[in-house]
């Protein structure tokens, strides 16, 4: 089976937890790995691993289209503006990690095959990634939704300069993914940085408000979303029976990481990481599925 | 000790913990025209955890914060009005620019004690609209005195006009209050305030003894009017501080008047330092945890002092409320195991 041909461009955390999740996969192939500087951490991890590596940062796929199918972009928001129309102009499949929200927000088993007809798809936040799916698996269930808020605890470990910089915007940007994808327009996100050490594993809590509640239901939903979200992140854990406690439904979820290039209490790092690679996949399967045709 | 000491008063704030955020319209109007004559500096106003913070996980407001900063508005001439928030919760699109809009006059905005980078966005932007901004640091019993000074010598780096360090859980000890404030006043050149909880008794001597060592800013509540035990009473530490000569211009008859009749008559409020609160300091746990404990203690049948212990241990930071649930939930199944194995062993 032919692997379809994916480019990374940012060399940080996020581009190596990419690069390692990118090579396990069965459908993809890390083909060039751009950054700026050659003798960074990543640029030498990526070497090691026998990639092919360019400090042209974008400008190697201008000069070189025909290197990658597939970009992922684990720069930052701003850089992002600037690729995002040239990788648009190449007519690359492009996975914003960043929080740009240029492209379609994006949560794989949501929306993962309406965004394979789109040019360009952002994975939202972390927190986005670890809630929506139940907010949305639950929201569709229940007949109104008055009020969703989610509160999402990370290590201060694994909120990385880039989230620390820019928490305005993941409180907003979160706080959109809920309304987005619920029947509400009424969420709130909240985030916080703990510092304990050993760091803590991210943790967070669903509220959801509603005029009835079918918990059983509700829970089956729940559960039924832990094993979808597990099949490519398996850390992905509902803590507790979710209950429904003050006329409020409140769901907990854990998320360990995977441990690939990032500790494993970074699931919140991973859950990015793990969602952009699965949306890759499945459009490289639609793409496989085309050649075939 | 400084000349000029500040005082903030945080009561319709923080006293918004031990109403459980049900502070009244009237009530911020009646307790705005009764202080704003007395000398003090600053009256912040608003949800117990700052803008943003209404919400299912810490408690609902009763009223929309705009509408509790409006009628501050209104009502302080003298003194100025001020806001709390926490990069987090409140963001600057939603929370800080409404707030300038309506005349808020002096912004503090707080993160847990080792993360000051998080407010850097938000006090850069607030100085560049020429607003005074204070960095807050919270539970500053959970880092060393020399983390406390690379963290206080951020937020003086953003531009910020002071820091205030806060004793979220009343649980700081004397000589730390001493040695971080020393440490800060002697390499930074901007003002020092100092937040106190009474969870073990000692707001008031440790507010003295941060302005000893070079605190400039009281940052207390009327009556101590607060979450846990509540705070630095600011009656007392003004009574003390006009024995020793200073603060003579704070009308602490018309303040003592205030807290008799908005504080005690309205809300029958009577500090004290409970078992709960003694706890809460004793474990570290921000002091505002109480009533969600209480709460979830009477739910799942555990020793609220035990969640307190467990908090403690998994080293919480405010604004982890719902991690409350999930140790009550965790220790009563460790109850039940243990209930089990108790019986399995007695049959073996």
């Amino acid at each position: 089976m032919n692997k379809l041909k994916a480019g990374i461009i940012g060399t940080g955390n996020i581009g190596c937890d990419l690069l390692v999740k990118i090579q396990n996969s069965s459908l993809l192939n890390c083909t060039l790995f751009m950054g700026r500087n050659l003798d960074s951490k990543g640029m030498r991890f990526a070497n090691s691993l026998g990639v092919k590596v360019s400090d042209k940062s974008i400008n190697a796929l201008i000069e070189n289209p025909d290197l990658c199918d597939i970009v992922f972009d684990a720069t930052t928001a701003s850089s992002h503006i600037l690729h995002a129309p040239i990788l648009k102009n190449l007519g690359k499949f492009a996975i914003d990690l960043t929080p740009s929200l240029i492209g379609k927000m994006c949560v794989p088993i949501v929306n993962g095959e309406e965004c394979i007809n789109e040019n360009n798809v952002n994975m939202i936040t972390c927190g986005g990634q670890a809630t929506v799916p139940l907010v949305n698996a639950v929201s569709n269930i229940l007949d109104d939704v008055d009020y969703i808020e989610i509160a999402a605890s990370i290590s201060s470990n694994s909120a990385g300069p880039g989230t620390r910089a820019n928490i305005d915007e993941f409180t907003q940007t979160t706080k959109m993914a809920l309304e987005k994808f619920s029947k509400t327009k009424n969420a709130k996100a909240i985030i916080i940085l703990n510092p304990a050490e050993p760091p803590i594993i991210m943790h967070n809590t669903i509220y959801i408000k509603s005029s009835d509640y079918n918990i059983e239901k509700i829970k089956k939903a729940v559960y039924d979303i832990e094993e979808k979200m597990q099949s490519y992140i398996k850390g992905y854990k509902i803590i507790n029976e979710p209950v429904i406690q003050n006329d409020t439904l409140v769901i907990m979820v854990q998320v360990e990481g995977n441990g690939d290039y990032l500790p494993k209490y970074s699931g919140n790092l991973d859950i990015i990481t793990s969602s952009a690679v699965k949306m890759a996949e499945m459009f490289a399967l639609r793409r496989q599925g085309c050649l075939i045709k | 000790m400084l000349d000029k000491i500040k005082i903030f008063d945080a009561t319709l704030r923080d006293g918004s913990h031990a109403l459980k955020h049900q502070l009244e319209l009237f009530t911020i109007e009646e307790y705005c025209k009764s202080v704003d004559n007395t000398g003090l500096d600053c009256v912040v106003v608003g949800h117990g955890n700052g803008l943003g913070a209404s919400s299912i996980q810490i408690g609902m407001s009763k009223y929309p914060e705009q509408e509790m900063l409006k009628t501050a508005r209104k009502n302080l001439i003298n003194t100025k009005l001020g806001i709390y928030m926490i990069p987090g919760f409140g963001t600057i699109k939603d929370n800080l620019i409404p707030a300038i809009d309506i005349g808020v006059d002096i912004f503090k905005i707080g993160t847990h004690c080792t993360e000051a980078d998080v407010m850097k966005e938000h006090i850069e932007f607030l100085k560049s609209n020429g607003k005074e901004t204070y960095g807050v640091l919270m539970s500053t019993h959970m880092a060393s005195n020399e983390r406390l000074l690379e963290e206080a010598k951020k937020v003086e780096s953003y531009g910020a006009d002071g820091i205030i360090f806060m004793d979220s859980a009343g649980a700081l000890l004397p000589d730390k209050v001493k040695d971080f404030i020393t440490l800060v006043r002697k390499n930074t050149k901007f003002h020092i305030g100092y937040h106190g909880h009474n969870n073990l008794g000692l707001s008031i001597s440790n507010t003295l003894i941060a302005l000893e060592n070079g605190a400039d800013i009281i940052d207390g509540t009327l009556m101590g009017f607060g979450a846990g035990a509540g705070n630095c009473q600011l009656e007392a530490i003004i009574a003390i501080l006009q024995k020793m000569g200073k603060l003579e211009n704070v009308n602490l008859y018309q303040l003592m008047d205030t807290a008799e009749e908005i504080i005690e008559k309205e809300f029958k409020y009577q500090n004290g330092i409970k078992e709960l609160t003694i706890i809460s300091g004793m474990s570290g746990v921000f002091s505002a945890f109480k009533e969600k404990v209480k709460n979830a203690a009477a739910i799942y049948n555990v020793d609220p002092r035990d969640i307190f212990m467990e908090l403690g241990k998994l080293k919480v930071v405010g604004g982890q409320e719902d991690m409350i649930i999930d140790v009550a939930m965790n220790l009563a199944q460790k109850n039940k195991k243990d209930a089990t194995s108790y019986i399995v062993e007695s049959l073996l």
